[in-house]
């Protein structure tokens, strides 16, 4: 922060030097952890405990540690934020204001999926929304003060439910402690988690971007600039899912199955409602905002089969949608910072100018619908697995949706990039290196995905393993 | 039984003292020495604070009127720091707009006698008359830029109210003295546990009246009209003095006389306040949104800080929980006194440069001024309850100590009054760094680096070399640890650096000072939690011995 406003690049390069700093250790992280080991007892299943005292009255520590859930959702942020520094190199205004917040977001991601407290989970989600509203609304486009304030409120409504239903539990327990592991050892009575697990699910899923809450989403995510935009598809949402999964199921089983039923259908609205929504599109970021939309029912579907694979499949699925989000706002970015706009109608025949962006377009949009090989493929389908061993006819709804999904991407791919050139993009340049590089990250990590799914699978099972068991005393 | 003794008075006597010179050297001073006024107010200050603090753990009374505690030793640093905060913001306004200079520190002085008086009082007519002294003082301030129509009508106006509210109040202590035969808390304590001692109606009309009374004080909804023309009438400094020392005091005594006074009586208030906090938090809130006058707004804001606090004070009961509402309901005073300081601060110095305080003419500060932006977006966001800062953990805390008196549904309107504040607080965040600077007005750049340098390397060499001296004699390091000696160099440095940067016009130090406490309360509020442990344990001590 000390760096003079002139030296504008050497803001970047250290922006981005941050940004590889924390993928190399995230990926360290990742690799390091130990599936073998947890659930075994060891603290918990969690590994990596850093601990320290903040507040005893209150029972409140500083427990950070991750689990085979938050294992690959580092990993994510990792590549995310050094992806998303890259693509911010062109961010002229201000751009130290812009890095430092981006920073203090991501910071108060990589909270959120380390706390093992309550209090500091919670924290840290406040952080994560907080810088939302200014790097929208001062470097964002397309009716951006509307959309920042639209996306805060919203998502500090949520954390409005959080919050009340955090301190019921805290109070309920009566353990003097928000140690998440503590707390989810008291038994709750029934009619508490009834009432609460809504409000946990409610409050989270807002993030998540589950219907009918969802609106904030597509305008956020258009008038975001394009590092946030990735940021915020790629892994503020996932947020939302895993306090879902962590808070809410983890703390109140009994809710959670009597819940999950009615929570699935959203999940499937979401599924649906998000595809149709994204084939009327016009602008190239509103259908990429409409299909997170969508991907992220899957993962609200995947996690209510409270299945295994299901599970398995929606962690894996808040991975795989991640990447290959954040791919599509990177290239996004790269066709709308040349040509300031993102009318699908208007381009056309753009492979020819710009091969490499068609080509990591493609890529994404593979993954979008499921194409076998690609990341999106492997997690969908344990998505369907689930749903099909618990409620067939959600999973029917489900491979609909891919349906839908396909008929979308191909169509926008078709108009905007094939097709006879038009004259009026000629000036379009491919992409330049350093995001070129970024692209293929992400796009490598994909494949690597869809090819070899089991380091992920590994690690998530060790830790949804003992989750299920918990639920599945209460059916 | 009644001691009396003067030294536990010390601190007052030495504040006493201090307005006294204050005004001897207006007298004797020709106009070019006046400069001098301030700097000796805030030495005389630094005294009062750092013997305020001193007396940390002594427990006594001054002749059953005054309790000197924890409690007290708190509020005595506190209000030492508000008026503190207060002098360093005043520094650049009153030259500007204001006339004697010396009466405006005595005044400032006075009134924050009137305020520690209030947090110690353990007897209804103490407590009234240090309240008048606090309310007479802010009379003549409110009104104290005697040209400016909008500051004598505030003045008319709070005159007016206040004196209303008074005299409820008074109304209120003869009747409680008519039923109970006392005015000193723990007296009526006992004198209401008396079996059917409740259902006296006159002490119900003498209850109501004294909580209308303080209601007023604190600006409780429905008792708030006057705050918002007062707040945009008066000389800014003296606004963040009422919405910070006021405030502070008000609740400081609310909460010594409910406990000392009330608490077998829990019953019946408890429902009144609960109710005055759903309306306090919720009108302000709302209210708030449409205001266009940043002054207003902060006005508004301070309505709905005072519900919170008054969502603690309705899980005011005996015990842990009760006390843990004590310590919840002192630690968001603090918190509150740092950010509205900053805010205000941040407030007052757009203001000295451009005179103007309307929220649309902060358009573009973010670029002309970024400290004064960063300052008000920060406070701004900490009034909000967000984390990293003050607000957030005090919020927490107090809601969380009412959410275990069972008061979840209170809670939950408290969390979503939080977000609607976020709005407008919001409007004013993105005014500053989306809004266009407009044309016209003047340009907030003054290039200070160097000075900014000099006070800073200033404040870094006095720690260092208090840091040296104190480890020196070694003695405090057996007493204490580490932990002291690193507070007390940080904090002198801190200070000196402030001090140095406010002699050369530097006014972003003293805004930094008031960050640092809010963000040290965000990060950190452990030490300052366990502080308050003492704090509501002595509060509470007096009501445990009665039963």
């Amino acid at each position: 922060m000390l760096v003079p406003r002139r030296h504008a690049w050497t803001i970047r390069i250290l922006a981005t030097l941050a940004g590889l700093l924390t993928l190399i250790l995230s990926v360290w992280v990742f690799i390091g952890f130990d599936w073998g080991k947890a659930g075994l007892g060891t603290t918990n299943g969690y590994q990596f405990v850093e601990w320290y005292e903040w507040l005893p009255e209150l029972g409140i520590t500083i427990r950070l540690g991750i689990d085979g859930i938050s294992a690959p959702m580092v990993l994510l942020t990792g590549l995310v934020i050094f992806t998303g520094a890259i693509v911010s190199w062109n961010i002229a205004d201000r751009n130290k204001e812009y890095y430092a917040l981006l920073l203090v977001l991501v910071s108060g991601v990589y909270g959120v999926f380390v706390a093992l407290d309550l209090f500091f989970l919670f924290f840290f989600y406040e952080i994560a929304v907080l810088p939302m509203y200014l790097l929208i609304a001062v470097w964002g486009s397309t009716r951006k003060e509307y959309a920042a304030m639209k996306l805060t409120i919203f998502l500090v409504a949520g954390s409005i439910l959080v919050w009340v239903a955090m301190l019921a539990v805290f109070v309920e327990s009566g353990a003097q402690t928000f140690d998440l592991a503590t707390l989810a050892q008291h038994e709750y009575p029934r009619t508490f988690q009834l009432v609460f697990l809504p409000m946990f699910f409610i409050g989270f899923g807002v993030l998540a971007g589950m219907w009918p809450f969802h609106t904030w989403s597509p305008d956020g995510h258009v008038a975001a600039p394009t590092a946030v935009s990735m940021l915020h598809a790629g892994v503020l949402m996932k947020l939302g899912a895993y306090g879902i999964l962590r808070v809410g199921f983890g703390l109140l089983p009994e809710g959670t199955v009597f819940w999950a039923p009615f929570f699935i259908v959203l999940g499937t609205i979401n599924v649906v409602y998000g595809a149709l929504s994204a084939m009327s599109q016009r602008d190239l970021k509103f259908v990429i905002g409409y299909s997170s939309v969508s991907h992220m029912g899957y993962v609200v579907v995947g996690l209510c089969t409270l299945t295994l694979i299901g599970v398995n499949g929606a962690v894996l699925q808040m991975f795989a949608h991640g990447v290959m989000t954040a791919l599509f706002f990177a290239l996004v970015g790269v066709v709308y910072d040349q040509a300031h706009t993102r009318e699908i109608g208007i381009f056309g025949g753009l492979v020819r100018r710009m091969p490499w962006f068609v080509g990591f377009f493609a890529v994404a949009g593979l993954a979008s619908l499921g194409l076998p090989g690609l990341s999106g493929f492997i997690a969908e389908l344990l998505v369907f697995i689930g749903a099909f061993q618990s409620y067939p006819i959600i999973g029917v709804f489900c491979v609909i949706g891919v349906a839908l999904t396909a008929t979308y991407i191909l169509r926008l791919m078709a108009k905007a990039f094939f097709g006879p050139p038009n004259p009026a993009w000629s000036h379009l340049r491919d992409m330049r290196p350093s995001v070129w590089v970024a692209c293929m990250l992400l796009a490598a990590t994909m494949l690597f995905v869809g090819l070899y799914p089991a380091p992920f699978l590994d690690r998530s099972t060790a830790s949804v393993v003992p989750l299920l068991e918990r639920i599945e005393q209460f059916r | 039984m009644a001691s009396l003794d003067y030294g536990l008075l010390t601190p007052e006597f030495l504040l006493l003292g201090l307005i006294f010179l204050v005004l001897f050297l207006d007298l004797v001073f020709a106009e070019r020495g006046r400069w001098l006024i301030p700097w000796v107010t805030i030495v005389g200050l630094l005294v009062v604070l750092v013997v305020g603090g001193w007396t940390w753990g002594i427990r006594a009374t001054f002749a059953d009127l005054l309790r000197v505690d924890e409690y007290t030793s708190f509020f005595r640093v506190l209000f030492a720091v508000v008026a503190l905060g207060v002098v360093f913001v005043s520094m650049p306004y009153v030259p500007r707009f204001l006339p004697h200079q010396g009466e405006y520190y005595a005044l400032v002085l006075a009134g924050t006698l009137g305020m520690v008086f209030m947090a110690m009082a353990d007897e209804l007519l103490t407590a009234y008359i240090s309240l008048e002294l606090l309310s007479f003082s802010s009379y003549i301030l409110v009104s104290y830029a005697k040209r400016d129509l909008k500051s004598n009508e505030a003045g008319i106006k709070y005159l007016i109210i206040g004196g209303l509210s008074s005299a409820l109040l008074l109304y209120g202590i003869s009747l409680l003295y008519g039923a109970t035969g006392t005015t000193k808390f723990p007296a009526i304590a006992q004198a209401i546990q008396a079996p059917g001692a409740l259902d006296s109606p006159g002490l119900l009309v003498a209850l109501a009246l004294i909580t209308v009374g303080l209601g007023f004080k604190v600006a409780a909804v429905p008792f708030h009209m006057w705050t918002p023309d007062v707040y945009e009438g008066a000389p800014t400094p003296i606004a963040a003095y009422l919405a910070v020392g006021s405030k502070a005091a008000g609740f400081a005594l609310v909460v010594r006389f409910l406990v000392g006074g009330l608490l077998p009586a829990v019953e019946s208030w408890l429902p009144v306040f609960a109710v005055l906090a759903v309306l306090t938090m919720t009108v302000g809130n709302l209210v708030a949104i449409h205001q266009r006058n940043l002054k207003r707004l902060l006005a508004y804001s301070s309505i709905s800080q005072a519900g919170y606090v008054l969502v603690g004070i309705a899980a005011l009961q005996d015990g842990d929980i009760g006390a843990m509402a004590t310590r919840g309901i002192v630690l968001h005073l603090a918190g509150y006194v740092f950010t509205n300081l900053a805010a205000f601060g941040a407030l007052i110095v757009f203001e000295t440069r451009t005179g103007r305080t309307d929220i649309r003419d902060m358009a573009g500060v973010g670029r002309q001024s970024p400290f004064i932006a960063l300052t008000l977006m920060v406070s701004v966001f900490s009034l909000a309850g967000m984390p990293l800062f003050a607000g957030f953990v005090t919020k927490f805390y107090l809601f969380t100590a009412a959410a275990r008196a069972d008061l979840l549904w209170l809670v939950a309107i408290a969390v979503i009054n939080s977000t609607i504040s976020l709005y407008y607080y919001l409007i004013v965040v993105k005014e500053m760094y989306v809004g266009e600077a407009r044309p016209g007005l003047l340009s907030l750049q003054r290039p200070q680096g160097l000075l900014t340098g000099i006070a800073l390397a200033a404040g870094v060499v006095t720690g260092i070399v208090v840091w040296v001296s104190l480890g020196a004699s070694g003695w405090i390091y057996d007493f204490y640890g580490p932990t002291l000696p690193v507070t007390i160099a940080v904090g002198s440095g801190g200070l000196v650096a402030t001090l140095v940067g406010l002699a050369f016009g530097v006014v972003e130090l003293p805004l930094a000072a008031m960050l640092a406490g809010v963000f040290v309360l965000g990060l950190y509020p452990y030490p300052v939690l366990d502080l308050l442990g003492d704090v509501s344990n002595a509060v509470f001590t007096a009501t445990a011995a009665l039963s």
